[in-house]
């Protein structure tokens, strides 16, 4: 892969050679910065040692519109380059939604929406069992999938556990139909969990806001992005 | 005697002493018992209590079993299986992960707490997701060996726990295992789980061979193969009517044969009252069970 392609500015140009999914362009769009910012700066991650026990985890479960996700997982060499144009055939590696057992380093089968929070609770409150004082535990929800019942439970749970390792980003497009009266945030901090919004599209604001830390309980990041059309 | 549940509980804490991969999930229903045995003091953290959130239960567990714990989920029937089971579908069948799922309030084992407390239906929605095994087991006996040997395995298994049970346990009833053999022109009558009792009462004058199994998924054709005399055959399910009727036909699809399916009928039975009850409004006690399996003789011998 040219090595122009492997940066934040060639993200566009591999987006482009998926196409199939077009009703979920401005989706894939919302998560492109946060996705960057993860792979780029954030999660300690390796293409060559996707089972690596020490590594991050990193569940997206808003799996509607993946372009952004696989072409950052290409750019970091997840997916060969020649994957992407196969978006959506029969035999392609790449659907619009991810599978986990098709895509090394792909932690989460995602599509259905609310099941990734809940999955992601377990993952860090396995990890606080074992022991491993190491990965931390991510997970990208939307903030329309929070109309979903199951993230209540997870919120609640996650908040009630303590779990430091776990930490939720919420891209937020304002398309959730009846929106949140005091915003996003402050309902995952009534659950006990520390919180912090930021624009979306600021690489270093986000970078921040997921480095923080925040040993004795989750965090959540909302990051806010242009409204959804 | 322990009941089914009752054993499984009592199990499930040796486990956890003997291996260190297995975690007991529950949602309230079941977490007295664990706390009151000792075993939350001396597991704190393989006991997990996710309070009522059923669609939780199950996501948590396989956030669990994603970092490669053996989750032993337990709680009602309903609430394990029918509110989660998208949940049940996708975060372990798709995720590519396996689990111990034990569910208690068999069909309408809580006559008397009504619908919302019944489902009948488990089994036949279980029976829709690739990759289960479902088992029924009709003794307490039964539950240990079952728990046991899942315990210890990888894949996605179903352990359905019932109030009812057999007089005597089934050693391994994991394939069809002949309890009665009949002539050659016999019947066979195939019994699941604790609906053996009533089916060797009912069936004990006549020229009847009974087959038991206490698992129904993967279900053994070849033994049903194998052991079937005359092409008549009845098939005797604790729950939903049918919920096996395909899987017979398909293991006798070159064989013409009659199959009358009996179970818990497919209606809004808006009943209280005791398991017992139930048993007879829907067929399934002995006397319901002779009752069927006559006028189905009767009928297959007019058919003749």
């Amino acid at each position: 892969m040219p090595p122009s392609l492997r940066t934040y500015e060639g993200l566009p140009a591999l987006m482009t050679l998926m196409t199939g999914d077009e009703k979920h362009g401005r989706a894939s769009e919302s998560t492109l910065d946060v996705l960057w910012v993860l792979y780029d700066r954030v999660l300690t991650v390796d293409p060559h040692a996707p089972d690596d026990p020490d590594r991050d985890r990193f569940l997206l479960s808003k799996g509607h519109g993946p372009m952004a996700y696989y072409a950052v997982l290409a750019a970091k060499g997840f997916i060969p380059l020649e994957a992407l144009p196969t978006f959506g055939r029969y035999d392609s590696m790449l659907g619009q939604h991810p599978d986990r057992s098709l895509i090394a380093g792909v932690e989460l089968s995602s599509g259905s929406l609310g099941h990734g929070l809940p999955i992601a609770v377990g993952v860090a409150a396995a990890l606080d069992l074992k022991g491993r004082a190491g990965p931390r535990v991510f997970c990208l929800v939307g903030d329309a999938e929070l109309d979903e019942g199951s993230n209540y439970e997870a919120m609640a749970l996650a908040g009630r556990l303590q779990l430091g390792r776990l930490t939720v980003c919420v891209i937020d497009n304002r398309s959730a139909t009846h929106g949140w009266p005091g915003g996003i945030d402050e309902r995952f901090r009534l659950e006990g969990w520390s919180a912090a919004t930021v624009d979306g599209r600021d690489h270093d604001a986000i970078v921040a806001a997921l480095s923080a830390p925040h040993p004795d309980r989750p965090r959540v990041v909302v990051a806010e992005v242009e409204r959804k059309g | 005697m322990l009941t089914m549940r009752e054993r499984f509980m009592h199990v499930s804490g040796a486990l956890l002493d003997e291996r260190s991969n297995l975690a007991v999930v529950l949602a309230d229903i079941g977490y007295g018992y664990f706390a009151d045995a000792g075993v939350v003091a001396r597991h704190p953290g393989r006991v997990l209590n996710v309070g009522i959130r059923q669609q939780l239960l199950v996501g948590f567990a396989a956030g669990l079993a994603m970092e490669g714990l053996r989750p032993i989920v337990h709680t009602y029937a309903p609430f394990l299986v029918e509110r989660p089971f998208e949940q049940v579908k996708l975060d372990f069948g798709h995720q590519g992960l396996g689990a111990v799922f034990v569910s208690v309030g068999a069909s309408y084992d809580a006559a008397a707490a009504g619908r919302t407390h019944q489902a009948p239906e488990d089994v036949a929605l279980m029976s829709t997701l690739p990759g289960w095994r479902v088992h029924v087991p009709g003794h307490p006996d039964e539950v240990e060996a079952i728990l046991r040997s899942t315990a210890a395995g990888t894949g996605l298994d179903y352990i359905r726990l019932a109030e009812s049970v057999n007089p005597e346990a089934v050693p391994d009833g994991s394939g069809l295992t002949p309890i009665r053999r009949g002539s050659t022109r016999a019947v066979t009558v195939i019994a699941v789980g604790p609906s053996l009792g009533p089916v060797l009462e009912a069936t004990a004058d006549l020229d009847a061979t009974v087959l038991y199994t206490s698992t129904v998924r993967p279900f053994d054709a070849d033994g049903l193969r194998m052991f079937l005399a005359a092409p008549a055959v009845v098939l005797v399910e604790p729950y939903l009517a049918g919920t096996s009727s395909a899987e017979v036909s398909a293991a006798l699809k070159d064989s013409p044969h009659r199959l009358p399916a009996l179970g818990v009928a497919r209606r809004e039975h808006r009943h209280y009252g005791s398991r017992w009850e139930h048993d007879r409004a829907h067929g399934l006690d002995a006397a319901g069970i002779r009752g069927s399996v006559a006028d189905f003789l009767a009928s297959a011998a007019r058919g003749r």
